[in-house]
């Protein structure tokens, strides 16, 4: 697995290639469509972020040391976004998934399309990845 | 045909021209809020260029001059809404300020505990949570008219739902999240022969329907500058004047006062005595502004070309496979609201985003509506009587883009 700052690099580059927010768009629904499905049983209120136009359930588990992250939701480009991060932080340490900056966001030029809701989608996913992380390291611990 | 020069009017309103991430605008988001035409924006530029200054206390030429301008409008206002007397008319920032200025002078003195309020099933948040509060607080009762699944009031259920309990009714005109225009005047008839006041809310229908609160008899009507191409931050709440006058003050400070000293102070006379403080003097003269372009528009025309819009919306967009309408009344002011199988709102909405195409997407902040057709939320294209129907087409052709993308089986 390549280092975070690695695959963020490569994910703004991608990014680079697209002129318009149309084919950005585009993209991140094709990302959406293409994530892996979650399995059922975690598509309960326990998994579930509850935002303002969409809900999304999220579940992390712990192999070898590292975070495994799935996911869904109920918007196709809200799940395009969740794999962006999962393309980030899936597959990582805890500790370097608590660490993480997460600065490709505002480098892809997404926020500005994505009202401070959807925005604020965000935030809450990234946030309950790092509970995740939290909790498996002091687990760990 | 075009009733009326649609390329003139559109001329009028600088914003239609803009483009929208490099595409034409195509504004459809008209319920939230309404492009404002040239002589608005000017107004406010003219304003604060060249008679800015506070109103009513100052002796000087710009203070009298903002003060005949402000004052003005309340005249404007009165003629628009047809109330009886400019006294009639307090100034706000817009309808949620003049609901819940209701339920917190109005309310607080006549709701007693197990008093009931009567409100209907497609208000907007800002028509049911002033008054939860007020029933929290007093041991009050909300009620509620049911509806059916066309979107429209029950009200053969009326009748029974004013009861010797209830003490306020407060309805929507126009539904923001339906269209759904309601018998608001049949509503006040029956409230009143039980001696109930009303309160009618009107920030969705004085864009579209000529308001005359003398003839609907509503003891309280209230609308937004915002929504009829004036600016954001101010609107009006209209009250009968002999309710108004029994009314307690909102808001404790300037103007609204007659006299203060630390024993006691006396309170001015309606309507100042619901406007303390500074009032919002630039957007207030050009409310009166945007009044001033009602007033110069053939709003029958208008009226009819909005209705054109929305039938032809509504023949586009029903044709397109696994869309369904949600609010199908036979009344209905310019909104279409719909849902798509198996594609969530907020992705098409993003979609036509991408488009240039602006619509809202979600619960339009009418949860309980979006309750009772057991949905999440829905896709609102709402239109003004500067859109056309070539936009029409636009969002019709987009919208099957959309669903040709998003819909599950298109996933290679």
């Amino acid at each position: 697995m390549s280092s975070m700052n690695q695959i963020e690099e490569e994910i703004i580059s991608d990014f680079e290639l697209f002129d318009s927010w149309e084919e950005k768009y585009h993209y991140i629904i094709e990302l959406g469509q293409k994530l892996a499905p979650l399995d059922e049983k975690y598509k309960i209120d326990e998994y579930k972020i509850k935002g303002c136009q969409s809900s999304v359930w999220l579940n992390g588990e712990e192999r070898n040391g590292k975070i495994y992250f799935s996911a869904d939701s109920d918007s196709t480009f809200v799940k395009g976004e969740i794999a962006l991060l999962m393309m980030v932080l899936s597959g990582q340490t805890p500790e370097s998934i608590l660490d993480a900056k997460l600065e490709f966001i505002d480098a892809l030029g997404l926020r500005q399309h994505i009202a401070v809701t959807r925005a604020n989608g965000l935030s809450a996913m990234i946030k309950q990845m790092k509970t995740y992380a939290l909790a498996i390291s002091s687990a760990s611990k | 045909m075009t009733p009326f020069n649609i390329n003139k009017i559109r001329s009028e309103f600088p914003i239609l021209s803009e483009k929208a991430h490099g595409k034409p605008l195509v504004y459809f988001d008209n319920a939230a809020t309404s492009q404002k035409p040239k002589v608005v924006i000017d107004a406010l530029v003219d304003y604060y260029s060249s008679y800015n200054a506070n109103i009513h206390r100052g002796v000087h030429f710009l203070s009298q001059k903002a003060s005949a301008a402000f004052d003005e409008v309340r005249e404007k206002v009165k003629t628009f809404i047809n109330a009886k007397s400019e006294r009639e008319i307090i100034f706000v920032r817009g309808t949620t300020e003049a609901i819940n200025l209701v339920a917190s002078t109005y309310g607080r003195k006549n709701i007693v505990q197990g008093d009931e309020i009567l409100i209907s099933a497609m208000e907007h948040h800002s028509n049911i949570v002033p008054w939860q509060m007020l029933c929290e607080e007093k041991g009050a009762i909300l009620k509620v008219i049911p509806m059916n699944e066309k979107g429209e009031l029950l009200m053969e259920q009326l009748p029974a739902l004013l009861t010797d309990k209830t003490k306020f009714v407060s309805v929507v005109h126009i539904s923001n999240s339906l269209g759904t225009m309601n018998p608001v005047k049949e509503i006040i008839r029956q409230a009143h022969a039980k001696g109930i006041p009303v309160l009618v809310d009107g920030a969705q229908s004085t864009a579209h329907e000529l308001i005359d609160v003398q003839d609907l008899d509503a003891d309280f009507f209230t609308f937004s500058g915002h929504k009829i191409l004036g600016p954001t931050g101010v609107g009006c709440l209209y009250g009968k004047l002999h309710l108004l006058e029994a009314m307690p003050p909102y808001h404790g400070g300037g103007e609204m006062i007659s006299s203060v000293s630390f024993e006691k102070t006396t309170y001015n006379e309606v309507p100042f005595k619901f406007e303390a403080g500074t009032p919002n003097i630039a957007d207030v003269i050009v409310l009166g502004t945007a009044i001033d372009y009602w007033n110069q528009l053939d709003r029958k025309a208008a009226a009819a070309w909005e209705k054109e819009l929305l039938n032809y919306a509504n023949k586009l967009i029903s044709e397109i496979p696994a869309v369904r309408l949600i609010g199908t009344a036979e009344n209905k002011a310019s909104v279409v609201s719909f849902v798509i199988d198996g594609v969530n709102a907020l992705d098409a909405g993003m979609f036509l985003d991408t488009k240039g195409i602006a619509v809202r997407t979600g619960h339009h902040c009418t949860e309980p509506v979006m309750q009772f057709f057991k949905i999440p939320g829905t896709l609102r294209a709402s239109f003004m009587f500067y859109n056309t129907k070539e936009e029409v087409e636009a969002l019709a052709e987009n919208l099957t883009k959309a669903i040709a993308l998003l819909q599950p089986h298109s996933v290679a």
